[in-house]
């Protein structure tokens, strides 16, 4: 029998956008080690429910670390203090016996609360809407293999599609900049050539919004990147900066 | 009275049939298309993909998804590939042999016509994803890789690491977020839909409940599309995302739409196996992985019983002692055999007691023979994410010690019925991707959801649904005041009311996890026909127990995430219930549904063509009542039917 451990869940309540926070503490005891960060909160909302009071609120869905739904500060850190893994993937034998587990929705100005851990992050869809996109219509492709794209520059692309849109940069950042996840999609697209053509316009596009959208400005701090659950590499905002300062110098 | 189902498929030789249906189809001008309103449920694969070329067509299209963003929808968690028939390996495969394999693996239960027409629209798939930008695996001079898959002797899989589903739909996800921006589509994010209207027997419109309001709302338009996806959550533990459901689906059901072959379950060989009562769902690990990986369990029992107790380590088994259970009994296909076989291969031998680990429900998957082949640097750049999730939930690692894997209920083939133009039996009622029935028969190959999802989504779906509305263009905006709106958001309201009422001691979940575990004993994958009268009977008291001690706490208004779940666990009892029947009416083995008394004295799962060989499609006639079955008829007239060979 794998071992199991007893803490104290400190949870943050909210009833909805307009009322007052404030932090409950929970009592959990003999929660196994190969129980998932979530699942414990499972556990502890089925308890709730039984006590017939109202079940914490948090975003999850996939479960398996890659639709991006799931979010939560742990111990201060997005995603948990475990580094490269979203909240799901976060398992309690990461966790000390008889310790105090903080848990806290993304806090920042470009992600309201809606109610208890779960956040509004519309923003980064209308950030997409933006220009986040090559245009080319249905129908309108020609052979996968006309455009030849050297490996290297591939993989690369595919390191920066690999952000999962979850926020854990902007929740990171004390500034609350969207930039690393800006960047990804700006980069992805500028490193291909089908992406290439209207790069400028893009990422002065996808730029303007952000900042339209009240994230705050990059100061390179690098949290970002640090605390990013898919470990999107802050060499991407180096990239839009080119980007975008190539695209202003054209105007 | 007997309805005869009109599947519309086109004269001609199969490989003229898309084509001639394409030239002959009625098409809306573009000032027509401006005034016509298309509801798409579902922001996944087939939703998104959907929605966006509607909008690129001029439609004005309404797009709902249940989650905070798009992006979200659970193709985003398909991991191993997407099949087309480029022949890009010139190793033989061509539109033809796509449409053989997808015919044969489905155990010769899909229609052809339908299958055929995937095969040939599989390429475009590719082209139209590389010109969005999706980032492939690439060869080193810059032309695309290939992979192969279960059930195929050919490499026609199309790979972005083990992330292609998150690939794909993010593709989709940014032409959808284009046609946002242009304000062809309106998106709906945290909108569950309650129910289909119906106006003079065409779909009309739906009712949506705002989840962050917890307010229902009416949304009209000229025609209704769903792709909400399949119904494995029906079982509680899948590798579907917590809130996949089949709730759309089971409101069409409701309204008129029928119900094609619900019985056929996909139950997918490498997931991660049960370990605790609380937990929430099951991991799969990538199909891809079998192209290295070889299965085994232990050839002495005593092995497995010390594996079981723990004095044994993988590792501890000489290979003489292993049983390669799937090269031995399938030795052209081997560790590639379609999912279907794997998984009965798997259970087979656990039942007999040969499992691996402590609940003897698991079997190894050993890359020790790749990496002695080809190098542990190999092994890390084709699967290295995969390595890496397993670890992090099992704690073990699997460059040193095998996999531990068990099926799992994955993917659901059965869905809606439509026709060739994917239109439900409601008039103006679209089912797309995994919702629908129509191309996987009684299995799905590996890497064919993604394409399905696409096909429908961006080459089919935008044609066929003209031929619908060409003769709407007539038709003016429809008001919500109808009595049709009316009528059906108070019966939801009314429904939501009851469930708020119950007040009883018993939680979602814990009503869930019971049905669930009935579903997996007795419609999962074995099934009995003694197994199913009894599972729908215990059905039926689930049923009675949901709906007088169901507890869900909070209010109607507002976020109240535990009504959301009730509201789909009492769809999910309906679909359980109509799963059962299926399959205790289907008197064979085929695909993902396997009958016990139907099989050969090897094991391997026996057809019966002369009595079977039909689509079953289920008509609601009312609550609690047996549903009636119609057949359509599935004609082979291009395929020879032959019983499933992956011996030689």
């Amino acid at each position: 029998m794998e071992k199991t451990i007893n803490f104290t869940l400190r949870v943050w309540r909210q009833k909805d956008a307009h009322s007052k926070g404030y932090f409950e503490d929970h009592k959990m005891e003999g929660i196994t080690g190969d129980t998932s960060f979530l699942e414990m909160l499972d556990i502890l909302n089925e308890r709730l429910v039984r006590e017939h009071k109202e079940p914490i609120v948090f975003d999850h869905d996939c479960r398996e670390g890659i639709c991006g739904m799931c979010s939560l500060y742990v111990n201060g850190h997005p995603h948990g203090p475990e580094g490269g893994c979203t909240t799901c993937q976060l398992f309690m034998r990461k966790f000390e016996n008889g310790s105090v587990i903080t848990v806290e929705p993304w806090r920042s100005a470009g992600f309201p609360v809606i109610k208890d851990l779960m956040v509004d992050r519309t923003a980064y869809d209308k950030i997409m809407q933006a220009g986040g996109y090559v245009s080319v219509n249905t129908g309108a492709a020609q052979d996968a293999n006309a455009i030849l794209i050297p490996k290297k520059v591939a993989d690369e692309a595919m390191d920066a599609a690999s952000c999962i849109g979850c926020g854990a940069c902007v929740a990171a950042c004390k500034n609350g900049s969207a930039m690393l996840f800006v960047s990804a999609k700006v980069s992805q697209l500028a490193l291909l050539p089908q992406g290439k053509v209207e790069a400028a316009r893009r990422a002065k596009a996808m730029v303007a919004k952000m900042e339209e959208l009240g994230f705050g400005n990059c100061t390179n701090t690098g949290a970002c990147a640090a605390e990013c659950p898919k470990c999107v590499s802050l060499s991407n905002i180096a990239r839009l900066n080119r980007e975008f300062i190539k695209a202003k110098l054209k105007d | 009275m007997s309805t005869i189902l009109d599947s519309k498929i086109p004269e001609g030789p199969l490989a003229e049939k898309w084509t001639n249906y394409k030239a002959h189809q009625k098409l809306v001008n573009p000032a027509n298309k401006r005034r016509l309103d298309i509801i798409v449920v579902g922001t996944g694969l087939a939703g998104a993909s959907a929605a966006a070329s509607l909008g690129e067509m001029g439609f004005k299209v309404l797009n709902f998804c249940i989650q905070d963003s798009p992006r979200r929808a659970h193709s985003i968690a398909a991991q191993g590939g997407i099949n087309a028939a480029k022949n890009y390996q010139n190793d033989g495969d061509s539109v033809y042999r796509l449409f053989y394999d997808t015919i044969k693996g489905g155990d010769y239960r899909a229609r052809e016509a339908n299958v055929y027409r995937l095969a040939e629209v599989s390429n475009s798939i590719i082209d139209q994803c590389v010109a969005q930008g999706v980032p492939f695996a690439r060869e080193y001079g810059g032309t695309l890789d290939n992979r192969s898959f279960g059930g195929a002797q050919v490499s026609r899989t199309f790979y972005a690491k083990g992330q292609t589903g998150q690939q794909l739909l993010l593709g989709a996800y940014s032409a959808l977020s284009r046609q946002v921006n242009k304000g062809t589509v309106e998106l709906y994010t945290r909108y569950e839909m309650m129910d289909l209207v119906i106006v003079d027997g065409r779909a009309r419109g739906i009712i949506a409940r705002n989840l962050v309001t917890g307010k229902l709302e009416r949304f009209a338009a000229h025609a209704v599309v769903i792709g909400t996806g399949g119904y494995g959550n029906t079982y509680f533990l899948s590798t579907n995302a917590m809130s996949c459901n089949g709730s759309a689906a089971v409101q069409c059901y409701r309204r008129g739409a029928y119900f094609a072959n619900p019985c056929y379950v996909q139950i997918h060989p490498t997931c991660i196996p049960v370990h605790g009562t609380f937990q929430s769902k099951l991991t799969l690990m990538s199909e891809s992985l079998r192209n290295d990986g070889r299965i085994w369990v232990p050839k002495k029992l005593e092995d497995a019983k010390a594996l079981q107790a723990g004095t044994k380590k993988a590792n501890d088994i000489p290979d003489e002692d292993r049983d390669f259970y799937l090269e031995r009994r399938y030795p052209a296909f081997g560790n590639l055999v379609p999912r279907d076989v794997a998984s009965r291969a798997a259970k087979e031998r656990c039942d007999k007691g040969y499992g691996v680990n402590s609940t003897g429900l698991a079997v190894f998957l050993d890359f020790k023979y790749a990496i002695a082949r080809l190098g542990e640097d190999v092994v890390r750049q084709r699967y290295g994410n995969l390595f890496q999730m397993y670890e992090e939930i099992t704690d073990e690692n699997p460059y040193k010690t095998p996999m531990m894997i068990y099926p799992a209920i994955h993917y659901t083939m059965g869905g809606i019925w439509v026709d060739y133009e994917l239109q439900t039996t409601i008039k103006g009622l679209f089912a797309i991707g995994e919702c629908n029935f129509s191309d996987h028969g009684a299995n799905r190959l590996g890497a064919s959801a993604l394409m399905q999802g696409l096909a429908d989504g961006y080459f089919v779906l935008p044609y066929t649904i003209q031929n619908y509305l060409s003769d709407q263009i007539t038709v003016p905006r429809f008001s919500k005041d109808l009595p049709e709106f009316a009528e059906a958001e108070k019966n939801v309201q009314a429904r939501i009311d009851k469930l708020m009422s119950i007040q009883g001691d018993e939680s979602v979940d814990s009503i869930h996890k019971r049905l669930g575990l009935i579903m997996w004993e007795f419609v999962g994958m074995g099934r009995t026909k003694e197994g199913l009268q009894t599972a729908l009977e215990k059905i039926k008291a689930i049923r009675k127990e949901f709906w007088s001690k169901v507890y869900i706490p909070g209010d109607k208004v507002g976020m109240n995430t535990e009504l959301e779940k009730a509201l789909r666990v009492a769809d999910f009892i309906d679909m359980g219930e109509l799963m059962a029947y299926d399959a205790l009416h289907r008197e064979e083995s085929c695909g993902g549904h396997f009958r016990e008394e139907h099989q050969t004295e090897e094991g391997e799962a026996k057809r019966d063509d002369a009595n079977f060989s039909y689509v079953a499609c289920w008509k609601y006639t009312g609550e609690g009542n047996t549903p009636e079955m119609i057949k359509e008829d599935l004609n082979y007239q291009f395929v020879k039917v032959q019983t499933r060979n992956y011996k030689a």
